[in-house]
């Protein structure tokens, strides 16, 4: 239990937040738009943080997700959830079609061949107009519902997206700690070293990078219906380097580091807006003073200095 | 135990941010206007004469005691053209800011992004973007003030056939602006008994479009439509005259601004364009009902920001189609302010004159288009 008291902890904190400010533009508002970001950021944290591999691409899968799901309930009137699985499988198959070639290559080809994916699929959504609806988007996707119940509301759908976004951290803290995880940080440590271990570091790279996707694309489904609308602007290539950018921030390699990265780049444009001419300015001095005092992430940073002054008052008590 | 540390943090951060931001207060009495305009990024040169205009009549009204005695007070947020600012920004405005009515949406992106969170959230809007599917079908609490493309496209189609031409190559950018206008070209040419012989297409971030022209030259239209905005058109007409290619070229009213001249320079004498009034206010009949209203826009805005373009003229027509439909009110009821709008008639905007109805969210017709060439670097109105 003690493993999880940082996750009991958060979930409490989320659970507690709708009930303490129902009302708060903040909470059930902006607090979705979190949730989906938190989902995102810990997914890409799996490939990126975990396994060391990474991916300026991963908007690409978000969007797969959500036009999956736009088209076929729109185009083809399928359930939500049938839609939303279909998704997930076309992008799980996808995914491991790509993933062999794609994580052959290391560095910067890696994040070439990424970019490139996510810059393709972006094209795709623009340029399909019959299917996508080209820039315009596609809106007006049926309600999601739960056994009968709607999720209509601000205050249902945080719920709905804390859930999963509770689950998704949970994951990713479970497979941190079991035998992939260690086969993961093994790769990210040296890969040569990972395989002399006995690891098959190409089944266990595909692996992370399929379920990073699927998680993706689940978040794109239940983005979609939650906005009701989705248009390629969403998905672009700026929005990959924004969930790099989430990554890093909070730490790299660490599930809460990438919860706290994904709140900060969410809130803050939020809470800076005040400043209207100055937002984008101050927003990036922030990230610039982040970046230069704390460069292991602010999350990893400001963790171990709070151990490293425990320990040091332990011992000297 | 470490973790149970770091959501301490955690905690710490939430709290701030709810603590930090406030809540606005919503007095009964001012009219809050909300707005979302594209004042930075690449439809900038919409956006930012929309935003002064409003930014400019609005201290006006309140320097002179507002709309029947309640001020309006107003809130912008700035999309930089991307749709999903544009929605976030809408729910701020209606969830936070509490906002009465909506004037925005810069691009048609933008604009249909926000539809169905207006349309639930039971907020009148007016959209300032061109696109007709904004407008058709009818959504109950949406209005738009632009000119459609579906006008520009008949416009330019009634002036080819008045002129004998009956083939046309079109070209187009991968804008939301720019497909949904090849659309309403595709589908109002053969009204005009107009064939489209050539259907080219570019990236708006192109910056040659020399390869799509040789294709066009090689076809046998007697003139070239280029449907877009910002510097591809400007890019599109230099090309035509780099080519020596001799055809009549129409642009949209997406260039209707003095910036599409400066860019495409010599190459944008000859071309004509269907475009809002505005533009060439000083050359209207006398008896042109729109000629004051415009003359007085075109003035006020100059004195204090430098030359028009038609794009601030559409944020004037629903700022004041907005003010008079509060006024006929008498209250500031969303509902009944919405039904106002709707009952809008005879307003003279610089549009042209709007009359709405509940099957019409527009309300202007194809007279308040008027034809325009380029001479000599400038506008000239043909008729």
């Amino acid at each position: 239990m003690k493993r999880l008291s940082g996750f009991l902890l958060f979930a409490a904190l989320c659970a507690a937040l709708p009930i303490l400010f129902p009302d708060n533009y903040y909470v059930t508002v902006v607090g979705l738009t979190v949730f989906i970001n938190i989902i995102l950021a810990v997914s890409l944290n799996l490939l990126m943080g975990y396994a060391g591999q990474i991916s300026l691409g991963h908007a690409a899968f978000f969007g797969l997700g959500a036009y999956s799901s736009a088209i076929l309930t729109i185009r083809y009137g399928l359930n939500p959830w049938l839609a939303m699985l279909a998704g997930a499988a076309m992008v799980m198959a996808l995914s491991y079609i790509l993933s062999r070639p794609i994580l052959r290559l290391k560095g910067h080809y890696l994040a070439m061949a990424t970019l490139g994916l996510g810059i393709i699929v972006h094209i795709f959504f623009v340029q399909a107009d019959e299917l996508t609806g080209g820039p315009d988007g596609i809106s007006g996707l049926p309600v999601l519902s739960i056994m009968g119940l709607p999720i209509d509301s601000d205050i249902r759908w945080y719920w709905v997206l804390c859930s999963f976004m509770l689950l998704t951290v949970l994951f990713s803290l479970n497979i941190a700690d079991s035998r992939a995880g260690r086969a993961l940080s093994a790769v990210h440590g040296s890969e040569i070293a990972a395989q002399m271990m006995g690891i098959d570091t190409a089944k266990v790279k595909s692996h992370i990078f399929v379920f990073s996707a699927l998680i993706a694309s689940v978040a794109g489904s239940l983005f979609a219906h939650q906005q009701d609308f989705v248009s390629p602007e969403s998905f672009s290539f700026f929005f990959s380097i924004e969930l790099v950018t989430m990554v890093v921030l909070g730490g790299l390699g660490s599930t809460f580091g990438a919860v706290i990265g994904a709140f900060i780049l969410s809130i803050l444009p939020e809470v800076l807006i005040v400043f209207e001419d100055f937002e984008v300015l101050i927003f990036g001095a922030i990230l610039m003073v982040i970046m230069i005092f704390l460069p292991e992430g602010l999350f990893v940073a400001l963790k171990n200095r709070v151990i490293h002054f425990m320990r040091r008052s332990q011992g000297g008590a | 135990m470490r973790f149970c540390r770091n959501l301490v943090m955690i905690l710490a951060v939430f709290s701030l941010v709810l603590f930090s931001s406030g809540f606005t207060a919503h007095a009964k009495d001012t009219l809050k206007i909300g707005s979302i305009l594209a004042v930075t990024g690449p439809a900038s040169f919409l956006g930012d004469p929309e935003l002064k205009t409003l930014q400019m009549y609005i201290d006006e009204i309140n320097a002179n005691g507002g709309i029947n005695g309640h001020k309006i007070e107003f809130v912008h947020y700035d999309t930089k053209g991307r749709a999903k600012e544009a929605k976030n920004f809408v729910n701020r405005l209606i969830k936070k800011d509490k906002v009465d009515v909506i004037i925005g949406g810069t691009t048609s992106g933008n604009s249909l992004a926000v539809i169905d969170i207006v349309q639930r959230a039971k907020v009148p809007f007016i959209s300032l973007a061109g696109s007709i599917k904004i407008v058709e079908p009818v959504k109950k609490w949406v209005f738009k003030t632009p000119h459609t493309d579906k006008m520009a496209a008949e416009k330019i189609f009634a002036d080819m056939k008045k002129r004998g031409i009956t083939k046309a190559a079109l070209i187009t950018g991968n804008g939301g602006f720019d497909k949904s206008g090849r659309a309403q070209c595709l589908a109002m040419a053969p009204k005009y008994g107009i064939e489209i012989v050539a259907d080219e297409k570019y990236d708006n971030a192109d910056t040659d479009m020399t390869t799509q022209l040789t294709k066009i030259r090689s076809t046998d239209a007697q003139a070239i439509i280029n449907f877009g905005f910002g510097k591809a058109p400007a890019i599109v007409a230099k090309n035509i005259k780099q080519l020596g290619i001799k055809l009549p070229v129409y642009e949209s009213h997406g260039v209707a601004s003095k910036k599409f001249i400066e860019l495409a320079g010599d190459a944008a004498n000859g071309i004509r364009l269907p475009a809002a009034a505005l533009i060439v206010a000083d050359q209207l009949p006398n008896d042109d009902p729109q000629k004051k209203v415009l003359l007085a826009y075109k003035k006020k805005y100059e004195a204090k920001y430098g030359p028009v373009s038609t794009f601030g003229g559409h944020a004037y027509d629903a700022l004041f189609i907005t003010v008079e439909a509060v006024k006929r009110a008498g209250t500031i009821d969303r509902a009944k302010i919405r039904d106002e709008i709707e009952n809008t008639h005879g307003f003279v905007g610089t549009g042209g004159v709007f009359n709405m109805s509940p099957t019409d969210h527009l309300g202007l017709n194809l007279d308040a288009f008027k034809m325009i060439e380029i001479e000599n670097g400038n506008w000239k109105l043909l008729y």
